[in-house]
């Protein structure tokens, strides 16, 4: 099968991606990048799976349909706009660039992300970043606009994952179980009530502190300014932080 | 034990790890609507599976004989037809038989004989047993006892289509296009601890009962071994069939309401217990201590159907995807939200259940159950 591109006008590679298998469609992807097209979008797209993986140029693709898994994986520098919900694995293992989701997105968006950002507007479903990590100037990011099902931040290791709960009543509670449970590393900002038995045991909370607010706050304007809210509004609200209690839970377990 | 292993595994594996797919598609006001659409869903999803099975169960299907017993069966030999014929003579009135018809499908082969049969109890001796009980009885001698046999389905105007290949090819090979119904599961196979073999596909069925599985019952060994004292034998050697029996054993002879059957099969933790109304937490308790034996281990996301109705449920901690889409009175169940909007781009709803929750599609016509006190069942009924 042969991806349709279709016109290349104002720079902007318009690709028809009904019908195209992923590999053939992660092809165009990968030659239109090389050939300096910095825009590009994908329309009829129905479980293509792993769309921008790889790509390393600073290429903006808006995706209109339903992206297949793994949204993203390995990407390390574009921007993807769905036009719609995301799959499992969103954003696995990614190094750098932006994922924003005018939608929800399923289970393990963000899994093992080591750089960049992603956007969900709406909620995600289990163990959203699980075993993201950090390595020193490389900290991803995940912020969700709406709630979260169970795991979320699982054996989370490092990055920054904002919870914002905007789909809640007014004191509404999340009803996520085993939140952050082998949390190891990294933050988790989050809006909306929880219940202490909510969390895993590796789990504390605190307040926010001023720097907790700087990075707090730097995210939620550029989630506002993606999906239209307004970030002021937003940050009034109380959030918690929660935070491993211990960065080597089972360092005792490998000393003998 | 027959050897199997011959029938077909074109890959020759021993093991396999990957994901099925399941879809599921209902109309909720009962219409009848042909599968295109269903098999051009599970095609999208081709490469969850690996072409080691497939398969569909549709409900609605055989309105001409709406009250006779459907028998689907699959032979492996002449031998095991002329044996398995002899014995529906003896226990069975039979009002109408064929072979199912196919066609050369070049990705399906060496597909063994598939017949069915609209069968009749009259004045068959019933042993004090119910029609439904005396067919799950003949089912399992047919299965365990007989050569080279197996029931693929035995309900009422529904039947059960499925065989070693992707599942759009086996829709092609069982001109699935000429069928129409209100309710079609369907599945694509990637055999994991399992033999890829006609048998072994899904849809797995018992009566009206129909389950295509996506994931691995770990608990198998137990619920196999508890369903034997009930008389139900499994015969075909994969996870999903205790599925089946289960829920015929919970829902007709235990007289449970679905919603009940999903918190047998993927109960809260007791730490969620704990934090129940007493009184639910007593229900909770009761069913955890009652049907232990029944409790559905490891990951899994099914659609269970039977007639009127279309039920999803996942593991508690949802370790296989399950989305769930509706539009009108159309209910969609899927592993992967795309293939519903392949299908159905403008959706009503399109959401993700929480695991553990039981999403349930009935008729409209049909009264709806509701249990008292258990308020996280989602009932997606049609308004």
């Amino acid at each position: 099968m042969n991806s349709k591109m279709k016109e290349k006008s104002n720079s902007v590679v318009k690709i028809d991606a009904g019908g195209v298998y992923y590999k053939q469609l992660n092809i165009s992807l990968r030659e239109a990048t090389s050939n300096g097209t910095r825009k590009i979008e994908l329309y009829n797209v129905h479980g293509q799976r792993y769309i921008g993986t790889d790509l390393d140029k600073p290429v903006e693709i808006q995706i209109f349909g339903t992206p297949g898994n793994d949204l993203g994986v390995f990407m390390n520098g574009p921007r993807i706009t769905v036009r719609g919900n995301a799959q499992d694995g969103c954003g696995n293992t990614m190094n750098d660039g932006e994922i924003i989701v005018h939608g929800h997105a399923g289970d393990t968006i963000g899994l093992s992300a080591r750089g960049g950002k992603i956007f969900v507007r709406e909620d995600v479903g289990y163990r959203a970043g699980i075993h993201m990590k950090e390595y020193q100037d490389k900290k991803p990011v995940l912020v969700i606009g709406g709630t979260a099902q169970d795991f979320l931040g699982e054996y989370m290791a490092g990055g920054v994952l904002i919870l914002l709960g905007l789909n809640l009543s007014e004191g509404g509670y999340h009803k996520a179980k085993f939140i952050g449970t082998g949390m190891h590393g990294g933050v988790i900002y989050l809006r909306g009530n929880i219940e202490e038995h909510q969390l895993g045991r590796e789990v504390g909370i605190a307040e926010l502190d001023e720097n907790d607010r700087r990075i707090l706050k730097r995210y939620v304007t550029e989630f506002a300014g993606h999906f239209g809210y307004d970030a002021e509004v937003i940050l009034r609200s109380r959030f918690i932080k929660l935070f491993p209690c211990w960065l080597r839970p089972y360092s005792r377990l490998y000393a003998y | 034990m027959r050897d199997i292993r011959q029938i077909n595994n074109a890959n020759n594996d021993d093991k396999v790890i990957d994901a099925c797919s399941i879809f599921g598609a209902m109309d909720r006001s009962g219409g009848a609507f042909s599968g295109e659409s269903v098999i051009k869903a599970i095609a999208n999803m081709h490469d969850r599976g690996n072409g080691l099975g497939g398969g569909f169960a549709i409900y609605g299907l055989y309105p001409e004989y709406a009250d006779h017993y459907a028998f689907h069966i699959m032979y492996l030999s002449q031998q095991g037809k002329q044996e398995t014929e002899a014995f529906l003579r003896d226990n069975f009135e039979t009002i109408a038989c064929e072979e199912v018809p196919t066609r050369p499908t070049p990705r399906v082969t060496n597909p063994p004989l598939v017949w069915r049969y609209f069968l009749d109890i009259n004045g068959c001796k019933l042993e004090n047993q119910s029609e439904d009980d005396y067919i799950v009885d003949r089912v399992m001698k047919i299965n365990t006892c007989l050569g080279d046999s197996f029931v693929f389905s035995s309900g009422k105007n529904m039947a059960v289509f499925k065989g070693v290949g992707y599942p759009e090819d086996i829709a092609d090979f069982f001109c699935l296009e000429q069928y129409k119904g209100y309710i079609w599961t369907a599945h694509g196979r990637f055999p994991t601890n399992t033999q890829g073999w006609w048998g072994g596909a899904h849809p797995f069925s018992l009566l009206d009962w129909t389950v295509v599985h996506n994931g691995e019952i770990s608990s198998y060994g137990i619920n196999r071994r508890y369903l034997e004292q009930f008389g139900y034998h499994c015969a075909l050697q994969t996870d999903t069939e205790v599925v089946a029996y289960a829920v015929d054993l919970l829902v007709r002879k235990h007289k449970l309401p679905i919603e009940i059957v999903a918190k047998i099969l993927a109960p809260p933790f007791w730490s969620d217990i704990e934090r129940l109304p007493p009184q639910e937490r007593k229900l909770m308790q009761a069913l955890r201590q009652t049907y232990g034996s029944l409790l559905m281990n490891g990951p899994f996301a099914v659609i269970i159907a039977n007639n009127g109705e279309m039920i999803g449920l996942t593991d508690r901690i949802r370790l296989r995807p399950l989305v769930v889409g509706e539009k009108g009175d159309m209910l969609y169940l899927s592993s992967e939200e795309s293939a519903i909007r392949l299908i159905e781009p403008e959706l009503d709803r399109a959401w993700i259940p929480t695991g553990g929750e039981a999403v349930i599609g009935r008729l409209k016509e049909e009264p709806c159950f509701k249990v008292a006190g258990v308020d996280t069942i989602t009932t997606a009924e049609a308004v």
